[in-house]
């Protein structure tokens, strides 16, 4: 789960990291009276959406005036930013953050990652900040800086002064404040189970002070029932509202493009069944998982969901039943036909337990399902429905 | 032979007397997997499905000789029973739950240094050796003995692809699913290890999905050390980057992390790579007569 960047540097000044003085506003005249109540000659206001890229899309302007700020919160309110992580459509933006200006002497990158690899908590570290690290990464390998942190032991003082001297911060006063940083930043991220931590760019500013100018956290959402406070912070209108609904009903689905909607149970099937129509030279409209107990409500809700999607033109639906039943599947799918008044062309492989009993279901109907015999024959006539159509 | 688990494993069931559990004991009774107690904290010295329970590991490892625990726990309470199981000495812990904080399987990770309990999972459907023992959730009847090793990411797929072997005649000698959290407590690694030395299995299929580095570094390490022929497939190729595609540690973070990055990558290092899912048995069926063992 992401938050914001507000949000983010609230948790952050919670536990002692230096942020710049700022808060939320919802309204242009919000936005004056926090940067009257900061003071000081300069301020900038950001846009607060889930997506990175804000700076070059227009999201992040600086106010030399209190009549400014007001001038810039009012436009950025209600508009829609588009960068390249928002998709084409991009984010509306609901409420920006503005802050004290500050006066960059350097600056740096900061994250904390689960590696996969190792399996620990990871720091990955740059002298080159401000930029995306990933291009970091690329063009200039040898400046990205990893350390790994023993989870039984925590953050040694001597892994962040090894951090510190290789992105060159090595005079005592620097060392000693981003030794503290790291190891406030490490103990949020462990205390609050996040999956990734970016402070892009941590900068020194005008006076040496070290402070965090851009926070990104992502929390496992797994762990969101340990952590009541977090998951306050969870922003409904930066997600699709059909995958919170789908989510709701215990369903797992992920909006795609294409125009054949896909019903399966399990994560892997799922996507190699995206895969199969791919290759047959179709397109998914989605990923859905319906999960283990497909209950006839659950396929119903599925067939529904997948429907309101003006783009599709088919549907293929998947059941590799292991603990569940053919027979029960076939029922559901029954049932969601008459219920949802389905005109779609539906194609139906089914396997596994009962898979007799269960084709005999449909077959018996006297519904137009189409069945299939297996995964490969399920992709091509799916594609093959559609071809058909826009013949 | 098989790998890690087989018909002289003795199981016990962690969170036993659930509903899950109770359904699932059955159900590995009945395929004829050693059944020989089970643990739920509060009802020890009562019986369950014929069976005794105890209140910790420690003490059904030491009246039964358990060497294998299925832990059917929930998410939030997974970790502990399976610190539990590695510090009663269980050699085999499969963990089925979903939903696993990751930081918990990194204290795991953590705790389990030095040890040699594998922990198989967590969000797998198990571990199953057909007609010798089942320790999961996966439907039983879709596995025939045979001398095809599977290892998979992906419940579901690892079905799809048993039953299009099944329909060429191909039957498994141990079927893992290592799972498809982020921080799993087996990789692909130490699995194609173990079928490499077992003398009972000609070929293995390594079902991936997108996300993480395990499919990559399994092919580097089987082009080194591995003889027996690897079929493999890797999910995800039309997924969106960025989006966890329903498990937790499929989701591309890296051009690395792409289905047809890890499939071209396992080409180049030697394996069978079926690039269609509908495929992966009749690439076997080709893996197995390439190298004379069909």
């Amino acid at each position: 789960m992401n938050i914001h960047e507000y949000q983010a540097k609230e948790l952050l000044r919670s536990y002692q990291v230096p942020v710049p003085a700022g808060n939320v506003a919802f309204s242009d005249g919000q936005a004056y009276s926090i940067a009257e109540q900061i003071g000081g000659e300069r301020w900038v206001i950001k846009a607060q959406i889930h997506a990175g890229g804000r700076g070059k899309a227009g999201g992040v302007k600086v106010a030399d005036s209190l009549e400014e700020v007001r001038r810039i919160a009012d436009e950025m309110i209600g508009m829609t930013l588009v960068t390249h992580q928002t998709g084409p459509k991009g984010r509306v933006v609901k409420r920006v953050l503005v802050e004290e200006a500050s006066t960059i002497v350097a600056e740096y990158y900061l994250g904390f990652v689960i590696d996969r690899a190792t399996q620990r908590i990871t720091i990955v570290a740059s002298s080159e900040g401000g930029v995306e690290i990933e291009e970091v990464a690329k063009h200039n390998p040898d400046k990205i800086i990893r350390e790994t942190i023993d989870p039984a032991i925590g953050l040694a003082d001597f892994q962040c002064r090894k951090v510190a001297a290789a992105m060159g911060l090595r005079d005592k006063e620097r060392m000693t404040q981003l030794v503290r940083i790291m190891k406030r930043i490490y103990r949020c991220f462990r205390d609050k189970d996040a999956l990734q931590a970016e402070i892009n760019p941590l900068a020194q500013v005008d006076g040496g002070k070290l402070i965090c100018l851009d926070a990104k956290f992502n929390f496992d959402t797994n762990a969101l029932y340990r952590h009541p406070d977090i998951n306050e912070l969870r922003d409904l209108d930066e997600e699709d509202p059909k995958e919170v609904e789908a989510s709701g009903h215990g369903l797992n689905y992920i909006a795609l493009d294409g125009d054949i909607g896909c019903i399966v149970n399990g994560a892997g099937l799922a996507m190699a069944t995206m895969d199969a129509i791919t290759l047959h030279g179709g397109r998914p409209a989605n990923f859905l998982d319906v999960g283990g107990g497909a209950s006839p409500e659950k396929v119903t809700n599925a067939c529904r969901i997948v429907m309101e999607d003006p783009n599709v033109k088919a549907l293929l639906v998947n059941i590799f039943a292991g603990i569940n039943r053919c027979d029960w599947i076939a029922t559901g799918l029954i049932q969601a036909y008459r219920t949802l008044n389905i005109e779609l062309p539906m194609v139906v492989r089914l396997a596994g337990t009962n898979v007799e009993q269960g084709r005999k279901i449909l077959e018996d109907s006297g519904l137009p399902f189409v069945q299939a015999a297996n995964l490969d024959d399920a992709a091509a006539k799916a594609v093959a429905t559609i071809k058909g159509e826009s013949a | 032979m098989s790998i890690f688990v087989n018909q002289d494993s003795k199981v016990i069931f962690q969170g036993f007397t659930g509903q899950h559990a109770t359904f699932h004991a059955e159900e590995a009774i009945k395929t004829g997997t050693n059944v020989v107690g089970g643990v739920t904290p509060g009802k020890g010295g009562t019986t369950h499905l014929g069976r005794p329970v105890f209140d910790t590991v420690a003490e059904a490892v030491e009246a039964t000789g358990a060497d294998v625990s299925a832990i059917f726990v929930p998410p939030a309470f997974a970790a502990d029973a399976i610190m539990e199981a590695i510090d009663a000495g269980i050699k085999v812990a499969v963990v089925i739950a979903d939903g696993i904080p990751v930081q918990d399987m990194v204290r795991v990770q953590r705790y389990r240094a030095g040890r040699d309990t594998l922990v198989i999972g967590p969000n797998t459907p198990g571990i199953i050796t057909p007609g010798q023992c089942k320790v999961g959730i996966m439907p039983a009847h879709i596995y025939k003995p045979g001398r095809i090793g599977v290892v998979s990411r992906s419940g579901t797929l690892n079905y799809e692809a048993v039953e299009q072997m099944t329909a060429l005649g191909l039957g498994q000698s141990t079927s893992v699913g290592i799972g498809g959290d982020p921080v799993n407590g087996t990789d692909f690694v130490t699995v194609l290890k173990a079928f490499e030395a077992d003398p009972d299995t000609d070929a293995v299929v390594m079902i991936g999905e997108i996300g993480g580095p395990q499919e990559v570094a399994a092919a580097r390490w089987a082009k080194e050390n591995m003889r027996k022929p690897i079929v493999g497939f890797v999910a995800g190729l039309s997924a969106p980057p960025g989006r966890r595609m329903g498990h937790a540690g499929a989701i591309i973070a890296g051009e690395e992390d792409t289905a047809k990055a890890k499939m071209d990558l396992m080409e180049q290092l030697g394996l069978y790579v079926a690039r269609n899912p509908a495929h992966i048995g009749e690439t076997v069926m080709r893996a197995l007569r390439e190298h004379g063992l069909a």
